[in-house]
């Protein structure tokens, strides 16, 4: 084996094992919520499941507009591959995130789905990096398909932060973690499992984001096997 | 200076090719009046107040005509090689990227200044003031400026005419929204310092999206 596939083979093992951790951490470590029904105290602990998986989203998507506008300085395919691993890492996420907040939403505001601002704009952010695969597959050439989703996931995820400014002048039903008046929502043995979620996932997006992009880097590479033999 | 000189160069061809064939403009203005008619049907049983609607029919309509005039504008260039001829020209790209956008936005704000006046005819309301123009210009100015560079990319991709409104509305929606919401409170007789929060959101929209547009417009039609 080569050392860098062993070293990510390692760094595997670690984010098994970490997210393994948080999840005993969510589900035993972190002390209930007070002031909650039987039901919701139950359904809060999505938090460490939840947060981090929209987090990740952000992040995700974040990280594919600056590999864009690498791919748009430099030209370089690898930018280009990092891009698009990331996009699919972020939709995952978005997907995770939503399922486990929809999950929440039914004890907590007896509905699964509601038209929250919140809620809204993270559809179209989700929507949004739907389109950007769908402009990827609706072209051949490699090289023009790069430059045009690049541009079109810097336009994509400028959009959401405008989008995401309008949520404070609707009406948002939405908890907010972090209160610029109040401080942090959680306890401090929430707080602990909550970091620990957080830092874990953290590191699965990493990795699998490793992972996906040698794949995609194979998938390059076989493609410009094929060419060369001729086939 | 040479730069706008090409720009308005730019956008003169448009509008003369237009003015002889009146292609974009007639399909934009039919559609629009259509959305409308629809409007009226699947709205009129169920709401009290047509007022209640008339913001949202009067930005859908724009949006999807607008939608329809966009996808002409780089097809025509495409399928008779002009766009080629442009790029072989000797001028900046970003002078390209402004001469089909004010095109496109010349065109969209032609459609609304016929609809408005039915608009208003048609659901009993009043949209003549300096307000509700400015409020719709920075709508629709929104609009082009983004929506220029993605029917450029969606030109060129196999799903075309399909590619552009799921590439656009997405992006488009903060835009839409705070249109739907500024003609709505002016409709109500509130001041526009009332929803000033969105005008200034439409406001940074527009900005930042121009110079994203200028920005990367080259990449979109490099070949």
């Amino acid at each position: 084996m080569e050392r860098s596939s062993r070293t990510l083979m390692i760094f595997t093992a670690l984010a098994a094992a970490l997210v393994l951790f948080a999840a005993y951490m969510a589900l035993r470590g972190a002390p209930d919520a007070v002031g909650l029904t039987e039901d919701n105290t139950f359904a809060q602990r999505i938090i460490y499941f939840h947060v981090p998986s929209a987090w990740l989203s952000m992040l995700a998507f974040g990280v594919t507009m600056v590999a864009s506008i690498g791919y748009l300085v430099t030209s370089k395919r690898a930018w280009d591959s990092l891009a698009v691993s990331s996009a699919e890492l972020g939709l995952v996420f978005t997907l995770a995130a939503t399922a486990s907040g929809a999950i929440w939403a039914k004890p907590a505001w007896n509905v699964w789905w509601t038209w929250d601002p919140r809620l809204t704009t993270y559809t179209i952010m989700f929507l949004l990096f739907v389109a950007y695969f769908m402009l990827r597959s609706a072209m051949e050439d490699p090289a023009r398909r790069a430059r045009f989703s690049s541009v079109y996931a810097i336009f994509a995820f400028l959009s959401v932060p405008i989008t995401f400014m309008s949520i404070r002048w609707w009406r948002t039903i939405h908890p907010v973690l972090i209160d610029p008046n109040e401080g942090f929502g959680l306890g401090p043995g929430m707080m602990n499992a909550f970091f620990i979620s957080l830092f874990s996932f953290t590191v699965l997006y990493a990795v699998l984001l490793a992972h996906r992009y040698r794949l995609e880097r194979t998938k390059e590479q076989v493609e410009e096997l094929k060419e060369q033999l001729g086939y | 200076m040479r730069f706008w000189k090409a720009v308005t160069a730019i956008i003169w061809k448009d509008i003369r090719a237009e003015l002889r064939t009146k292609d974009i403009f007639s399909s934009m203005f039919v559609f629009a009046l259509l959305s409308v008619i629809v409007f009226n049907f699947a709205f009129e049983l169920r709401v009290p107040d047509m007022k209640m609607v008339a913001p949202g029919i009067v930005w859908v309509a724009i949006t999807f005509a607008g939608t329809l005039g966009l996808n002409r504008a780089f097809v025509i260039e495409q399928d008779k090689g002009s766009l080629a001829g442009l790029l072989l020209a000797p001028v900046d790209r970003a002078a390209i990227y402004f001469g089909k956008m004010l095109g496109n936005l010349l065109f969209i704000v032609v459609v609304t200044v016929i609809l408005l006046p039915l608009v208003m005819i048609f659901f009993n309301l009043s949209l003549l003031s300096w307000q509700h123009i400015l409020v719709l210009l920075l709508g629709i100015y929104g609009f082009a400026a983004v929506g220029t560079v993605f029917s450029a990319m969606a030109v060129n991709t196999r799903a075309r005419e399909v590619m552009l409104p799921i590439l656009l509305f997405p992006v488009l929606l903060p835009v839409l929204v705070a249109g739907v919401k500024m003609t709505g409170s002016l409709l109500d007789g509130e001041p526009l310092s009332d929803v000033a929060n969105w005008l200034q959101l439409v406001a940074i929209y527009d900005v930042g999206f121009t110079v994203v547009a200028y920005l990367t417009f080259g990449f979109v039609v490099e070949e």
